[in-house]
């Protein structure tokens, strides 16, 4: 079952509220998505952090219904 | 959790390899558009590094996502750390920082461009 982007969106939000958000649905079928994502909690940790904490969020969908999601990550600047 | 018999052998080779690449085919023939990626960053590169294919043992292929904590494949390991998937290896290989790496880590590099 291919997932909505907007359930991504959601999965991501409640991990980490102040996220900036954009998901791609790189070949419209519901199943290959692009998401940038980014967020103060990314401050000092490595890209394999960022990203696993994205993973985290989806909570074990990755990889299972969620084929592919290409990531970028960034961190959010609070001054 | 760390009872799965497969992460002795994973540890094995990322400790007796230099580079060590998990992914899906061969690096003659990726399965995969994700895997492909990375062996073409790597042979750009021009470093040795081991190829295994995961899908060719099913234990593997969840094993490795256990150890690393990380829910896809292609997996690069570089002496011994996790350095990242597809998205991660692009991002690197594309802004130098690969290179960098492999070249701190003391690994030999021949350019091939």
């Amino acid at each position: 079952m291919p997932m909505l982007a907007s359930e991504i969106e959601e999965l991501i939000k409640q991990s980490l509220p102040d996220a900036e958000i954009r998901i791609d649905d790189l070949r419209g079928d519901g199943d290959h998505y692009a998401a940038y994502v980014r967020s103060s909690v990314f401050k000092d940790k490595t890209r394999v952090q960022q990203h696993q904490m994205i993973y985290d969020a989806l909570r074990g969908r990755m990889g299972n219904e969620l084929h592919a999601l290409a990531l970028q990550t960034s961190v959010l600047e609070t001054t | 959790m760390s009872d799965n018999p497969v992460f002795g052998r994973i540890e094995e080779e990322i400790s007796d390899n230099e580079i060590v690449l998990f992914m899906k085919g061969t690096p003659v023939f990726p399965q995969c558009g994700f895997s492909a990626a990375v062996v073409q960053a790597l042979t750009q590169l021009g470093v040795k590094y081991k190829g295994i294919d995961c899908l060719a043992d099913p234990g593997l292929r969840d094993g490795i996502k256990e150890f690393s904590k990380w829910p896809t494949i292609p997996q690069l390991y570089v002496k011994g750390e996790f350095i990242g998937g597809c998205d991660i290896i692009r991002d690197m290989y594309h802004a130098g920082e690969l290179q960098q790496l492999i070249a701190d880590k003391g690994i030999q590099q021949q350019q091939t461009a």
